[in-house]
């Protein structure tokens, strides 16, 4: 007997329906229920009332957001130098910014800690940001540099050639033209630092909880139903900014920013 | 004294180890169509990105109105380029693409506006100010960067293969168009083109190149009627290249015919090159009315005139363009005027190879080793090895010679071919052999002993 070609997806469809639709509409389930099991809305309400929450997700965004910055400044002159033929010619320098990511980011996070304890350095928000923008530093750069790259030279001549210096050059036609990666990179910075648990809870010694620290607590003491409210709200909170995203990111693939 | 927009004094560059321009000089006066010709390879684009400034010459000037601007980066050089894939920019629309330039020098919008209108207007782009870039046509985005290039009045505009990558009727229409727009702005045209045809029709001037030399420099017709060498020949139009001997002045031998023609002072008995345009070879129904006769062997209709190709009764292929029609196998007359023929002398009657002696019999030369008659010169000695065109060897694989290198260009002399075949290091191995072979095959090359005569050279 013949398979059908829409045959061969059947794997992944069950694959997905098990490990990212079931559990999402579990979350959802929980979400909407209170802990006897009956519908209530009363976990998202408690949510916008509880100010301890509140204040941990506008910190979380701060963080998040300020990552984000730090990510995007220090990584695109590192895309830009790594795609630039004048100054690097190997594969090997764009491997070595890549290699953290092949390394689990909480073994990455334990040593960094351990670093910083052997140093005397305070734990804090500095620690923290730290080791936020080591983690996610190469989800910035390999997005640029990969548009970087990829942008034909031809552009740049044809500025230089138009009377741009190479700092209009640079301002007029390579930027706008890497706005794809960059909008890509800061998304994969962007959306993961918001939930991130992990390094606040080793960098910080679990002096700065972040949203995702909430969550993990309300979950490990089998709040379930609150728990579920609060990733239910990230989860649409990063949606709408992913939506948004998008919609700008075909927009700069299509040149009209 | 004449004025020169743009004087080229003895340029060269390399890139790595490999010499690609070799002395070049080319003076163009203002207001001038001059178009740099050449195969793939032979430098052309190189020597337009020297003017625009993107690559530094490793010697020479570049004169511009009298002044070296060799130092000046490509945004202070007051010229402008049409590149080869446009490169307009895809962020930007079409009016925007335009106003690039006029917006770097803040020029007043008002202004940028009228120009821009203006531009547009002489490309037959209006109405096309507010669209992508993306969504126009090859020829539509040609005409936008043409016009990017000459809102900013550039002195000298420069054109990379503008036309390549348009279809056969785009670039017909266009070369028209841009040939109109030379004649009414009066700006210095510099055009970079492989299509010898495209050469012809829009240039004041054409200099051909090869091999990162300037091969010559004339007007179309010149380049045309009086080609200097057997490349030029071959490149500019179809021809029939032959090789002749110079019997004495206006008298020259050719296809075992001798002939009158109106060159002198080549000398007695001397071994030429002659080209003979194939609207040149006449062809009378009347053998008798011929210099000699041949056989048709083929008639191609090509639009305006027959392609013929003809066998002369000493066994020589000739080529020729007439407007009446043959049949296949019909006896002719044939005859050729003494002003159709161009004699050429002779760039080279042998290979002359630069070889060292191994020992008493093996050569090292063309990054191979060659078996030699047995010789009394000293081991080590640099000699001269030279090898008659006709008794070199090419293999099918390049394994199978002593040397190897790749075929570079073919010539069709009437009975036989004359190849160049160039080695990895670039060395010239020139060969005439019957065999039919095609551009940049990979070829072994072998020499029999006998056939290398080896020449002391003189130290000094």
């Amino acid at each position: 007997m013949k398979i059908k070609r829409s045959g061969w997806s059947l794997p992944y469809f069950i694959f997905l329906l098990l490990f990212v639709a079931l559990p999402l509409v579990l979350i959802a389930v929980y979400a909407l229920q209170d802990s006897s099991g009956r519908f209530t809305l009363d976990n998202i309400g408690r949510f916008f009332s509880d100010s301890d929450a509140l204040s941990t997700f506008a910190l979380s965004l701060e963080v998040a957001v300020e990552n984000t910055l730090i990510c995007l400044l220090l990584g695109y002159p590192a895309a830009w130098i790594l795609a630039n033929r004048k100054y690097n010619r190997s594969t090997v320098t764009i491997i070595l910014f890549i290699l953290p990511m092949w390394i689990n980011a909480l073994m990455r996070t334990l040593a960094t800690a351990e670093l910083f304890n052997m140093l005397g350095v305070e734990l804090g928000k500095g620690t923290l940001l730290y080791g936020m923008a080591y983690d996610y530093l190469p989800f910035m750069v390999y997005p640029i540099y990969n548009i970087l790259q990829k942008i034909d030279p031809s552009y740049a001549e044809a500025a230089e050639d138009l009377g741009a210096t190479p700092s209009k050059v640079f301002l007029k036609v390579t930027l706008p033209l890497s706005m794809p990666g960059v909008i890509s990179g800061v998304m994969m910075v962007f959306m993961p630092t918001v939930s991130t648990f992990a390094i606040s809870e080793f960098l910080t010694n679990s002096k700065i909880k972040l949203f995702g620290t909430i969550i993990q607590e309300n979950i490990n003491s089998s709040m379930w139903n609150y728990g579920a409210a609060l990733s239910l709200i990230m989860l649409v909170i990063i949606g709408i900014t992913s939506l948004f995203d998008n919609k700008s990111s075909a927009a700069a693939q299509e040149g009209v920013i | 004294m004449e004025n020169y927009i743009i004087d080229l004094q003895h340029l060269s560059k390399s890139f790595g180890d490999k010499k690609v321009l070799h002395d070049i000089n080319i003076k163009v006066r203002k207001g001038e169509f001059v178009t740099l010709l050449g195969p793939s390879g032979c430098g052309k684009t190189t020597i337009l990105r020297l003017i625009a400034g993107f690559l530094a010459p490793d010697e020479g000037k570049i004169l511009l109105d009298g002044k070296d601007i060799v130092e000046l980066p490509p945004y202070q050089r007051p010229l402008n380029t049409v590149f080869q894939r446009y490169a307009l920019f895809p962020h930007l629309d079409v009016y925007d693409n335009i106003a690039f330039g006029l917006k770097l020098k803040n020029v007043p919008q008002k202004d940028i506006d009228a120009k821009v209108r203006k531009v547009l207007r002489l490309v037959n782009m209006e109405d096309y100010e507010e669209r992508d870039v993306d969504s126009l046509s090859g020829g539509q985005q040609q005409r936008v960067a043409i016009a990017r290039a000459l809102v900013n009045q550039p002195k000298v505009l420069l054109l990379d293969e503008p036309l390549a990558a348009l279809d056969l009727k785009m670039r017909k229409d266009m070369q028209i168009e841009l040939k109109e727009m030379h004649e009414k702005l009066g700006i210095t045209f510099i055009y970079v083109t492989h299509d010898q045809e495209e050469a012809l029709t829009l240039s004041d001037t054409i200099v051909v190149l090869n091999e990162g030399r300037i091969q010559q420099i004339g007007t179309p017709a010149d380049i045309y009627n009086e080609p200097v060498n057997s490349f030029v020949a071959d490149f500019i139009g179809d021809s029939n290249i032959l090789d002749g001997t110079m019997v004495c002045d206006r008298r020259v031998r050719f296809i075992d015919e001798e002939f009158n023609c109106v060159d002198e002072g080549f000398g007695e008995n001397t071994p030429v090159e002659v080209v003979v345009r194939p609207e040149d070879v006449n062809i009378k129904k009347d053998i008798q009315k011929g210099l000699f006769f041949g056989t048709i062997t083929s008639c191609t209709f090509k639009g305006v005139y027959y392609q013929l190709f003809l066998n002369t009764d000493k066994g020589y292929e000739l080529m020729a363009h007439d407007y009446r029609k043959f049949e296949v196998g019909d006896l002719v007359g044939i005859n050729i005027l003494p002003e159709n023929i161009q004699v050429m002398k002779k760039e080279r009657t042998c290979n002359a190879f630069d070889a060292t002696v191994l020992d008493s019999t093996h050569l090292e030369m063309l990054d191979g080793e060659f078996e030699c008659l047995p010789t009394e010169i000293a081991p080590g000695t640099k000699v001269r090895a030279e090898v008659a065109f006709d008794k070199i060897d090419i293999l099918d694989h390049q394994e199978e010679g002593s040397a190897a290198g790749q075929v570079y260009s073919i010539i069709y002399k009437g009975d036989h071919y004359h190849l160049t075949v160039l080695t990895d290091k670039r060395k010239h191995i020139y060969v005439n052999t019957n065999d039919v072979w095609d551009k940049r095959d990979l070829v072994g090359v072998r020499i029999e002993p006998k056939d290398i005569k080896i020449v002391e050279i003189n130290e000094d």
